[in-house]
């Protein structure tokens, strides 16, 4: 059986993780509300891109643009967007699964990592990573997530890449990040559905319309890397406030367990002497 | 009777900057500037580094843009933007600096410069700069 002493410092150790436990998770709220802030802030680009690509994809149909090219898939790239950081439950290897899983089909397919985790996974298991980013910081900006598309729509425009998929982690809510794979290149403008009388709008186009859909186009795909990242990091935030939280109550759990122990065998102890006593002082008489 | 207005809604990638009623709009389209009235004709253009000239009810306001495009349909004007800044928004000691070190960079014509990129910056810094002015 334990003795007291060793009880008494598991049990302080344990106080001391939950501290950190308790302040990482304050860490991450704030950061978290951040975060989901920024994703908010972003949706109305991305939405009315979307709009505007729809429309004018609809009404340029036919138009040839290198970004639109479809190609038989010989050189397949994922980008996938992770955290830099662990520490945060099954955020990262949820990400990484659903890629490696996608990959199987593609077991020479290129990478782009995005994010420390999904980077160190894949280079530990020898895969063919052709670009990584590491340490974008906590406030991602339009720039960077630029610098990364311009980067795709290159090796796409070159013919290096034949077929460009992103996968990250969707922020659904604080509890619920679900891992996704959305395709990114070839592009596939959303089409207006038939009878949306609304979305057929005849445009006056300046310059022209092909050039328009060729402006739009890198946007596009900037714009989606953008996005996955500022879901990926609301997401990674809120996965890792709610681990520690779980942490933390463990903690508590684990305390008061051990805590109860200690006393029962404390107060075993002082009975024993007790007992002891008396039992000495009745030898005595 | 009150003037017809138009809305007029500033996207950029990381929030929305703008969404209110206006009267009038100019905007630095790629062929050359639009100026833009309450019913006007379905449009899409393509923006490059400019200003844009707002007219409000009893106000005027400009915004830097930095290429991007506009959607008008239905009276509602739909400014997407790669980056913008409302005037008063601007530092003007930030866009200086800015100027000064692209026009620094563009001078020393080292090799290991990205000129495009070097350009791209003095544009825009200038622009901000107008905006101000």
């Amino acid at each position: 059986m334990a003795n007291i002493r060793d009880l008494r410092r598991r049990i302080k150790s344990i106080k001391n993780t939950q501290q950190i436990t308790k302040a990482m998770k304050a860490v991450s709220a704030a950061k978290m509300r951040r975060a989901q802030d920024a994703v908010v802030a972003a949706r109305p680009y991305a939405k009315r891109l979307m709009d505007v690509l729809g429309r004018v994809g609809s009404a340029t149909r036919g138009v040839k643009h290198p970004l639109l090219e479809v190609r038989e898939p010989k050189n397949v790239v994922y980008v996938v967007i992770t955290a830099d950081r662990g520490l945060c439950g099954g955020f990262n290897s949820n990400v990484i699964r659903k890629a490696a899983l996608e990959m199987k089909n593609h077991p020479d397919a290129g990478l782009v990592c995005i994010g420390r985790k999904a980077r160190d996974f894949f280079r530990k298991r020898g895969y063919n990573i052709v670009q990584q980013y590491v340490g974008l910081g906590e406030n991602v900006n339009a720039a960077q997530a630029r610098e990364i598309g311009e980067f795709i729509i290159q090796k796409y425009s070159s013919g290096e890449f034949d077929a460009v998929y992103v996968v990250y982690s969707e922020f659904v809510n604080v509890m619920v990040q679900k891992p996704v794979m959305v395709k990114l290149l070839p592009a596939e403008p959303p089409q207006a559905e038939a009878g949306d009388a609304n979305k057929l709008v005849d445009y006056i186009y300046e310059p022209s319309a092909e050039e328009v859909m060729g402006a739009l186009l890198p946007k596009y795909v900037i714009n989606t890397v953008f996005q996955g990242i500022l879901e990926s990091k609301a997401g990674e935030h809120s996965a890792r406030m709610s681990a520690m939280d779980n942490a933390t109550k463990n903690a508590s759990d684990m305390i008061s367990k051990l805590t109860l122990t200690m006393n029962r065998i404390r107060q075993d102890a002082i009975t024993k002497e007790i007992s002891e006593i008396v039992g000495g002082a009745a030898a005595l008489e | 009777m009150a003037e017809k207005t138009q809305r007029l809604e500033v996207v950029t990638p990381e929030k929305k900057l703008f969404s209110e009623d206006v009267r009038f709009v100019v905007v630095p389209g790629v062929v050359g500037e639009l100026g833009i009235l309450p019913d006007h004709v379905a449009l899409m253009s393509g923006l490059k580094v400019g200003v844009m000239r707002v007219q409000q009810e009893g106000k005027t306001f400009k915004m830097s843009i930095n290429g991007g495009f506009v959607e008008v349909r239905n009276s509602r004007v739909t400014v997407l933007a790669d980056s913008a800044e409302r005037s008063d928004q601007i530092d003007r000691a930030r866009a200086e600096a800015a100027k000064a070190r692209a026009e620094q960079r563009l001078a020393a014509k080292s090799a290991d410069i990205d000129v495009l990129r070097a350009e791209m910056a003095l544009q825009r810094a200038l622009n901000r700069l107008k905006v101000l002015q």
